[in-house]
């Protein structure tokens, strides 16, 4: 991957930390300012501004309509694919913001990585060709280093033991649990900075959502991930901050609140939090 | 229950009768030297359409080659496209499968018989290729929508430019869609005869040059057929059934592999 220069900026600087806490915050990979989405001039997410700390579980949580999951694609650049998508503010990706040109979204999308809702492994190809897909399409041709990246995604997503002796089998073999683990295998192949995922466990029964939970848990030490998530006790579970977002008056998905985990959950300072996260709506 | 079966006969009248006589008429010409000879000059016995079978897998080979990357290509940028002229393309596709093919040979010979001052095979090549295009645009177009959205989002997702995503991910989950497509396609442009009658013409000998006019199948048919002779009716017959029989296993594979495909999406 090429690194990117880093971009200073003043406003930045000059913006208060998310959030107060005794131990020391790590840096924020991502940084969302008046991040706002309309889809044919109808406003869907307006003016959402929040960090998102290294090596850490964000959860997205809010209910239906409150526009998690379009600010999740917002994230990697996803809209570019629909025309009357608009996104404004910006998202700084270690300080170089995605919109601003000088970060080409394929590149981007190689260093935020997504999981999505329903596992899609590609059906046309075997569970070996699906981890080296991300691989592949960067251009990585070299079988050794496939090989060694195929091993160590499919060891991270715990799902090597099951698969190794059947690499060449296709990946629709899989059950649906495995099949989003190799979803994941399959993004941590190209190394990335940061995973989306959005609502990866709502297609999965209860065992396979806890296997999924527990891998969350484990590679949070090497990826930074932000998760969308219906989920409150998925949420509390897995994340180490939240941030919950709400439908507006005029329909548009607005960030209520952001903060460490526990406090969303413990003590939040508003009251449509407190509301939610006791399940009293939504 | 008998309004069903009347129906069920009714509708099977055609196709059994028109196979039935066919067979009945084609068959007794059958034999090796019908396969592997070309015609022998009127009046001596003996001969095959050696020259019709070889110059309808030119023709519909040159026709293939040229409308199945064009048509395929069309058909993956309908496929992935909302915009107003993907939207025209559909529906110019549409109605280029309706134009009768009597006036593509006409066209094909204004075009391009016209312009090289006389008859050959790649006139008729062009002829048939422009039957074929809007069938493999409109069935392939319809190959690619099967591959769900959400796969080109995880190929995007994972850093891929929109050439590898067709490359890599919808056209081999297409496959089979697409197999389906171009056997239906050269299918109907083998059995085509009107676009050939302006522009190959048809030959007594043997040639393998697309400069030359060139034997084809449906050709031979109509150009025997409407003889006084019974030899040369009966070569029309012995063509005529083996036009049919290639046809019809095209028909039955296409059908076949779309079926399977059905199944297991």
């Amino acid at each position: 991957m090429v690194d990117q220069p880093e971009v200073a900026s003043a406003t930045l600087d000059a913006l208060p930390p998310a959030a107060a806490s005794s131990e020391p915050e790590p840096e924020s990979i991502l940084m969302l300012r008046k991040v706002s989405v309309s889809f044919s001039g109808k406003l869907a997410v307006r003016d959402v501004t929040f960090d998102v700390p290294e090596k850490r579980v964000t959860a997205l949580i809010g209910p239906s309509g409150s526009g998690k999951t379009t600010l999740l694609r917002a994230l990697n650049r996803l809209h570019d694919t629909v025309s009357s998508a608009r996104v404004t503010g910006s998202v700084l990706l270690n300080g170089t913001d995605i919109y601003g040109g000088a970060l080409h979204p394929t590149l981007l999308r190689s260093r935020v990585g997504m999981v999505f809702q329903r596992p899609n492994p590609f059906p046309a190809m075997s569970i070996y060709d699906n981890v080296v897909s991300g691989l592949r399409f960067n251009g990585v041709r070299k079988k050794s280093l496939l090989d060694e990246a195929a091993e160590s995604a499919l060891i991270a997503a715990a799902l090597w033991e099951s698969v190794r002796n059947r690499m060449t089998a296709r990946a629709g073999v899989l059950s649906g649990g495995e099949q989003q683990r190799l979803c994941i295998a399959r993004s941590l192949a190209v190394e990335p900075e940061v995973l989306l995922m959005d609502e990866p466990t709502s297609a999965l029964d209860p065992q396979a959502t806890r296997r999924i939970e527990e891998l969350i848990d484990e590679l949070s030490d090497r990826v930074t991930m932000v998760i969308v998530t219906h989920n409150m006790q998925q949420a509390s579970r897995v994340s180490h901050r939240c941030a919950f977002m709400l439908m507006g008056d005029d329909r548009a998905g607005e960030l209520i609140e952001v903060g460490p985990t526990d406090q969303i959950f413990g003590s939040p300072t508003d009251q449509r939090t407190s509301d939610y996260v006791q399940g009293r709506f939504g | 229950m008998v309004l069903c079966v009347i129906c069920v006969a009714l509708a099977l009248i055609p196709l059994v009768g028109v196979v039935g006589y066919t067979i009945v008429r084609g068959a007794p010409v059958w034999s090796a030297d019908f396969f592997t000879h070309a015609p022998t000059p009127e009046g001596i016995p003996g001969g095959g359409i050696l020259n019709s079978i070889v110059g309808s897998l030119i023709i519909d080979g040159m026709a293939a080659a040229a409308s199945i990357p064009l048509a395929l290509a069309i058909g993956l940028y309908v496929s992935q496209s909302h915009s107003k002229i993907a939207a025209g393309i559909r529906f110019a596709a549409d109605v280029m499968a309706g134009i009768p093919s009597i006036v593509v040979g006409i066209f094909a010979y204004g075009i391009i018989v016209n312009t090289m001052h006389h008859f050959s095979a790649i006139a008729g090549a062009f002829g048939i290729a422009v039957i074929m295009v809007p069938i493999l645009v409109r069935a392939s177009d319809g190959a690619f929508r099967t591959v769900p959205g959400d796969l080109g989002e995880a190929a995007l997702a994972l850093g891929a430019k929109r050439a590898s995503i067709a490359r890599r991910v919808l056209i081999p989950t297409a496959a089979s869609g697409l197999f389906t497509a171009i056997l239906l396609a050269v299918a109907r442009g083998a059995g085509e005869s009107a676009p050939l009658l302006f522009t190959a013409i048809g030959s007594q000998y043997f040639t393998a040059s697309p400069m030359q006019p060139m034997a084809a199948m449906p050709l031979t048919i109509y150009l025997n057929g409407i003889q006084a002779y019974p030899t040369l009716q009966r070569i029309a017959w012995g063509t005529g059934l083996l036009l049919l029989l290639f046809i019809l296993i095209l028909s039955v594979a296409g059908r076949t592999a779309s079926a399977r495909l059905g199944r297991r999406a």
